[in-house]
C-alpha cells in the first residue's frame, strides 16, 4: 500500500504574523515502485512536503497515511517509518559527522536497531550501490571531494533499504559531471531496486528525462500531477510561476510555430534529433513529393 | 596593457599527512598565461578541483603565487604593499551569499566596502544609492539579508564589491548555489555591468550556458587552460568540451547532432533563435 | 522550533524612543536598572513604573508585545513570590500543616518579583527600540575610552555584530541537521540522561564543522572587502547627538536624582 495524502494543510505562524500556508489542501497517493519528479520555484512548498511525508513535520490538519496506517496515530512508530520513508536533505554532506565513511553510513541502520552484522552488511552494500570503493570505506568523509561526499550521504539513508526514497534537490551546488552522477544514480536506484523515488528539484532539466510522474508545485498546492510531456504544454501557466521547460522543448516549440510538423513536447536531444532528420529526409527525397509537401514550412 | 595579467602563473600547496609533516605537492594552477583588456567579459570555465577558483583568489591577493606573476591595473599582486590597492581595483564575489554579507541590513552590508575604505559618510551614502540602484536593490535596502533570495543576496554582494568603485570585479561561481531564477537574475546584472558601466566582468562558472554573451571564454582543465577563444569558438567543439566533462548547452548539442547526422547546420549554435534560423535554411537550401 | 527563538527582538516603528541615540538609550537603561535596586519603599516604586510606563507609553511598541516578552520569567515570577513569602520568618498570617505564610515573606516576595519586572520590561523597551547593530555601535562608541588600555573595543563590537547576523543563520542549520539526522532514524527524545548527551554529537559535529567553513568564508571575504581591523575606517552611520538626546540625558539625570531623593527623605 502506498504512501497518501488527505487534505493535508500546513500553516505556519511567523514573527510577522501574518500566517504562512505552507501546504495548501494537498490530496496525493504516491504509488509504490513509481519514479516521481516534484518540481517548483523556491519557497513553493515542496521542502515541507517531503518533510510530511516522512513524519518530520506535522500538518496542521488533513492525515497521512503509509501502508494505510495514519502516520500520526498515538501508538504509531514514527522513529521506524523514518527508515521506510528516507529522507535525502538539501546538501547532505553537510550532516556527516563520523571519522570514517563506512561509520557515518552505519548510523542509519543503527538507530533502526538492528544487530552488528546485518548493520555493517547494509551499510557495505548501500556504499557499493552509490559507487563508492572498498578502499574508500576507511577514508574520513571529510576528505571526499564534493560529489562523493554527496553519494556518501545518500548511502546513509540508502543503508535504511527504505522503500520509498526521496531525495531534496540532490543535485544543488554540483557541478555538471556531479550532477549527472546523482541523477544517473537516482534512476539507477529506481530501477534496479524497484524503489518508490521522489526527486525534488527546481530545474525541469534535471528531472524531465527521468520521471514518469510529475507534480508541479505552486504556493502550497499541487497545481499539475500528470506524465511530464502533459505538463509541458501549461507552458504559460509554468512560466508564471517561474519556471522554464527543458531547453529541447523551447526549440521544438518555436520550430511548430514555424510550422515544421514536430512534436513540441519533446524533452530529449535523441527525440528531438530523430524528428528533425525524419522531416528532413523527407524533404530532401522529393520522389515522396505527398508525404514532404505537408510538413514543410509556407515561408 | 590589459588590466589583468597572470604571467607564467603556477600555484601549488603542500599536502600533509595526519602529522603534519609535508608528504607532496600538489599543482592547483600549473603554467597559466592569462590577459583581460579592460571593458572585457571574460568566462572561465571548468569543472570542480580544475584550478579555477584558485586562478580566481590570486586576481584578488588572497593567494600568491608560487611562481609567475600576476598583474591587476599594472599592480604586482604578490607585493604585500599593493595588496589593498588590489582589492579594491579588482572586487570578488563570492559562492556563497550566505557567508559574504557582514552587514544587518542590506544598505549597511553595501557601505562596508567604502567603511574600510575610510571613505568620507556623506560620499559612503551616495555610492550605497547609486550601487543599490545599479543591481536594482533600492527597495530592499532596509530588510535584513537573511529574508532575501539566494539571487537577491547575491546582488547586494555584487553591489557591495561595486560601491567600492572598482576597476573589475571577479564572480567565483555566484550561481552554483542559486535556483535557475536566481541564476539568471545574477548573471543579468553582471552584464549590465559590464555593458553601461563598463566594468571588465571575470565570470567564474561551470554552467556553460551562462558563459555565451562573454567576449572571452577560459576552459580550465587540471590547473591548466585547456581552450581559450571566443563563445563561437569555443562551443564549436563540442567533442572536446564533452571530454572535458562540461555540459554543454543542450542546443548546442542538439545543432551538432543534427550536423554529424548529415543535416547543413553551422558549426556553433548558442540561442534557440539561432538553432531555429539555421535548420530553417537548412530546409530551404 | 527552534526557529521561534529571537534574540534582541526589534519593533520597527517611528518614535521619540526609536529615534533617540543608541547611546542614550543604553546609559538610560543603566541608570534605570540601577534606580531599580536604589529605592526602598513604595513611593520609589510607583516613581520608578510611572516612569517606565511613561517610556512604553512613549515608545509605541504595542503592550502586549512588552507582555509577551515577561511570558518565559512568568515561572521564575512565580517561585520568587512563592520561595519568599514560605520561607521568609516573621508575623505569620496563615499557617497550615508545618508552613507559615508571612508578612514579611509577602512583602518581600512581590518586591523582588515587582523589580524583575521593572528590570525585565525596561530592558526589552531597549532592544525592542533599538536594532541590535545600532546597540553595538553605542556599545563600541561609549567603550573608545578603554582603546587606551588596549582592550581591543573595535574588534569586539565587530564580533557581536557578526554574530547577531549568523545566530538566525547558526539556528536555522541546526533545525536542519537536526531533521535530517532525524530522517536517518536518530532519536532526541528518549533514553537517560547520557543517551541523550551522546545522541546530540551527530548534530554538534557537523555545525562546528559548519560554523568553522562560514567563519573562514566570511574572513574571506571580508579581506576581500579590505576589512583590516578598526584604524582609518569610516562610519556610514556616524552616531550623533541630537537635541533631543540632550534634553533625554537631563531627563535621565532627574530621574536618577528623583530616586536618591525618595530614598533618602521617604
Amino acid at each position: 500500500m502506498p504512501l497518501s495524502l488527505d487534505h493535508v494543510n500546513c500553516i505556519y505562524a511567523t514573527d510577522t504574523n501574518h500566517p504562512v500556508h505552507a501546504l495548501d489542501d494537498i490530496c496525493l497517493t504516491l504509488e509504490d515502485g513509481q519514479f516521481i519528479g516534484l518540481i517548483g520555484h523556491t519557497g513553493c512548498g515542496k521542502s515541507t512536503l517531503v518533510q510530511h511525508l516522512n513524519g518530520l513535520l506535522k500538518p496542521t490538519s488533513g492525515t497521512i497515511t503509509f501502508d494505510g496506517e495514519d502516520i500520526h496515530a498515538r501508538d504509531y512508530d514514527r522513529r521506524a517509518l523514518r527508515g521506510k520513508v528516507g529522507l535525502v536533505f538539501q546538501y547532505p554532506e553537510h550532516q556527516l559527522f563520523e571519522t570514517d565513511v563506512l561509520a557515518d553510513v552505519c548510523f542509519g541502520p543503527k538507530n533502526l536497531g538492528l544487530d552488528k552484522d546485518e548493520i555493517e552488511k547494509r551499510a557495505r552494500e548501500a556504499l557499493l550501490a552509490v559507487g563508492m570503493t572498498e578502499e574508500e570505506f576507511g577514508n574520513s568523509p571529510f576528505e571526499l571531494s564534493g560529489g562523493q561526499k554527496r553519494r556518501v550521504a545518500i548511502a546513509g539513508v540508502l543503508a535504511m533499504q527504505p522503500r520509498v526514497l526521496i531525495l531534496d534537490e540532490p543535485t544543488a551546488g554540483l557541478d555538471p559531471a556531479g550532477r549527472e552522477e546523482i541523477l544517473e544514480l537516482t534512476a539507477k536506484l529506481h530501477h534496479d531496486n524497484h524503489m518508490t523515488v521522489i526527486l525534488v528539484s527546481h530545474s525541469m532539466d534535471d528531472v524531465a528525462n527521468y520521471v514518469e510522474r510529475l507534480l508541479v508545485m505552486d504556493r502550497g498546492r499541487v497545481k499539475y500531477d500528470d506524465v511530464p510531456k502533459e505538463v509541458f504544454k501549461h507552458v504559460k501557466e509554468l512560466e508564471d510561476m517561474g519556471l522554464a521547460l527543458p531547453e529541447i522543448t523551447y526549440v521544438m516549440r518555436s520550430l511548430k510555430r514555424h510550422r515544421f510538423d514536430v512534436d513540441e513536447t519533446t524533452t530529449t536531444i535523441e527525440d528531438a534529433c530523430e524528428q528533425i532528420m525524419n522531416l528532413y529526409r523527407m524533404r530532401k527525397a522529393p520522389m515522396d513529393g505527398q508525404n514532404g509537401s505537408s510538413s514543410e514550412e509556407k515561408a | 596593457m590589459g588590466i589583468i595579467t597572470a604571467k607564467n602563473l603556477i600555484y601549488e600547496y603542500l599536502r600533509r599527512d595526519d602529522e603534519g609533516n609535508v608528504c607532496g605537492k600538489t599543482r592547483a594552477v600549473d603554467c597559466v598565461d592569462v590577459d583581460v583588456r579592460p571593458g572585457e567579459f571574460i568566462s572561465i570555465l571548468g569543472h570542480n578541483g580544475s584550478g579555477k577558483s584558485t586562478l580566481a583568489k590570486h586576481i584578488n591577493a588572497i593567494l600568491s603565487p608560487t611562481e609567475g606573476e600576476v598583474c591587476v591595473d599594472g599592480l604586482n599582486t604578490a607585493d604585500p604593499a599593493n595588496t589593498w590597492e588590489v582589492r579594491q581595483r579588482a572586487g570578488m564575489v563570492f559562492q556563497n551569499p550566505d557567508n559574504q554579507i557582514i552587514g544587518q541590513l542590506v544598505e549597511e552590508d553595501v557601505g562596508f566596502g567604502p567603511e574600510n575604505l575610510g571613505v568620507p559618510t556623506p560620499e559612503i551614502w551616495e555610492r550605497v544609492n547609486e550601487s543599490l540602484r545599479l543591481l536594482g536593490m533600492l527597495d530592499f535596502r532596509m530588510r535584513s539579508p537573511n529574508k532575501l533570495s539566494g539571487g537577491q543576496k547575491q546582488r547586494v554582494s555584487i553591489a557591495g564589491v561595486l560601491a567600492m568603485h572598482p576597476k573589475c570585479i571577479i564572480l567565483d561561481e555566484p550561481t552554483a548555489m542559486l535556483d535557475p531564477n536566481g541564476r539568471k537574475e545574477v548573471i543579468r546584472a553582471a552584464r549590465a555591468l559590464n555593458d553601461v558601466e563598463k566594468i571588465t566582468i571575470v565570470l567564474i562558472t561551470h554552467y556553460m550556458e551562462e558563459t555565451i554573451y562573454s567576449d572571452k571564454i577560459i576552459v580550465m582543465d587540471k590547473g591548466h587552460v585547456a581552450m581559450q577563444g571566443t563563445p563561437k569558438e569555443i562551443f564549436s567543439q563540442v567533442e572536446k568540451l564533452q571530454e572535458l566533462r562540461l555540459n554543454v548547452p543542450q542546443v548546442t548539442l542538439l545543432a551538432h547532432e543534427l550536423k554529424k547526422q548529415g543535416m547543413p547546420i553551422p558549426d556553433c549554435v548558442l540561442t534557440r533563435k539561432e538553432l531555429r534560423e539555421a535548420i530553417k535554411d537548412a530546409f530551404k537550401s | 522550533m527552534i526557529r521561534e527563538i529571537t534574540i534582541g527582538q526589534y519593533y520597527d516603528a517611528e518614535s521619540v524612543i526609536h529615534r533617540l541615540d543608541p547611546r542614550v538609550k543604553l546609559v538610560a537603561t543603566l541608570v534605570y536598572i540601577i534606580s531599580i535596586f536604589l529605592v526602598d519603599n513604595p513611593v520609589g516604586y510607583a516613581f520608578v513604573a510611572a516612569f517606565m510606563i511613561v517610556m512604553v507609553g512613549l515608545s509605541g511598541v504595542p503592550v502586549r508585545y512588552i507582555v509577551k516578552g515577561l511570558r518565559p520569567i512568568m515561572i521564575i515570577l512565580f517561585i520568587t513570590v512563592l520561595f519568599n513569602m514560605l520561607l521568609t520568618p516573621g508575623r505569620v498570617l496563615l499557617s497550615f500543616w508545618k508552613i507559615n505564610v508571612t508578612w514579611e515573606g509577602i512583602r518581600i516576595g512581590f518586591t523582588m518579583a515587582l523589580r524583575l519586572v521593572l528590570l525585565i520590561t525596561g530592558t526589552s523597551l531597549m532592544t525592542l527600540t533599538t536594532t541590535p547593530n545600532n546597540l553595538t555601535d553605542a556599545m563600541e562608541r561609549l567603550l573608545r575610552p578603554l582603546t587606551r588600555l588596549h582592550v581591543p573595543v573595535h574588534e569586539i563590537a565587530m564580533m557581536m555584530s557578526i554574530a547577531l547576523r549568523f545566530i538566525p543563520i547558526l539556528l536555522e542549520e541546526t533545525d536542519i541537521i537536526m531533521k535530517a539526522q532525524m530522517a536517518r532514524g536518530a532519536d532526541f527524545e528518549n533514553g537517560d540522561l547520557i543517551k541523550r548527551a551522546k545522541a546530540l554529537v551527530p548534530i554538534l559535529v557537523p555545525l562546528f564543522i559548519s560554523a568553522f567553513r562560514r567563519a573562514n568564508d566570511l574572513a574571506m571575504a571580508m579581506e576581500a572587502r579590505c576589512y583590516r581591523g578598526g584604524e582609518g575606517r569610516t562610519k556610514m552611520k556616524p552616531l550623533v547627538y541630537a537635541r533631543r538626546d540632550y534634553v533625554s540625558y537631563a531627563i535621565t539625570w532627574c530621574f536618577l536624582a528623583g530616586c536618591v531623593l525618595i530614598r533618602i527623605f521617604l
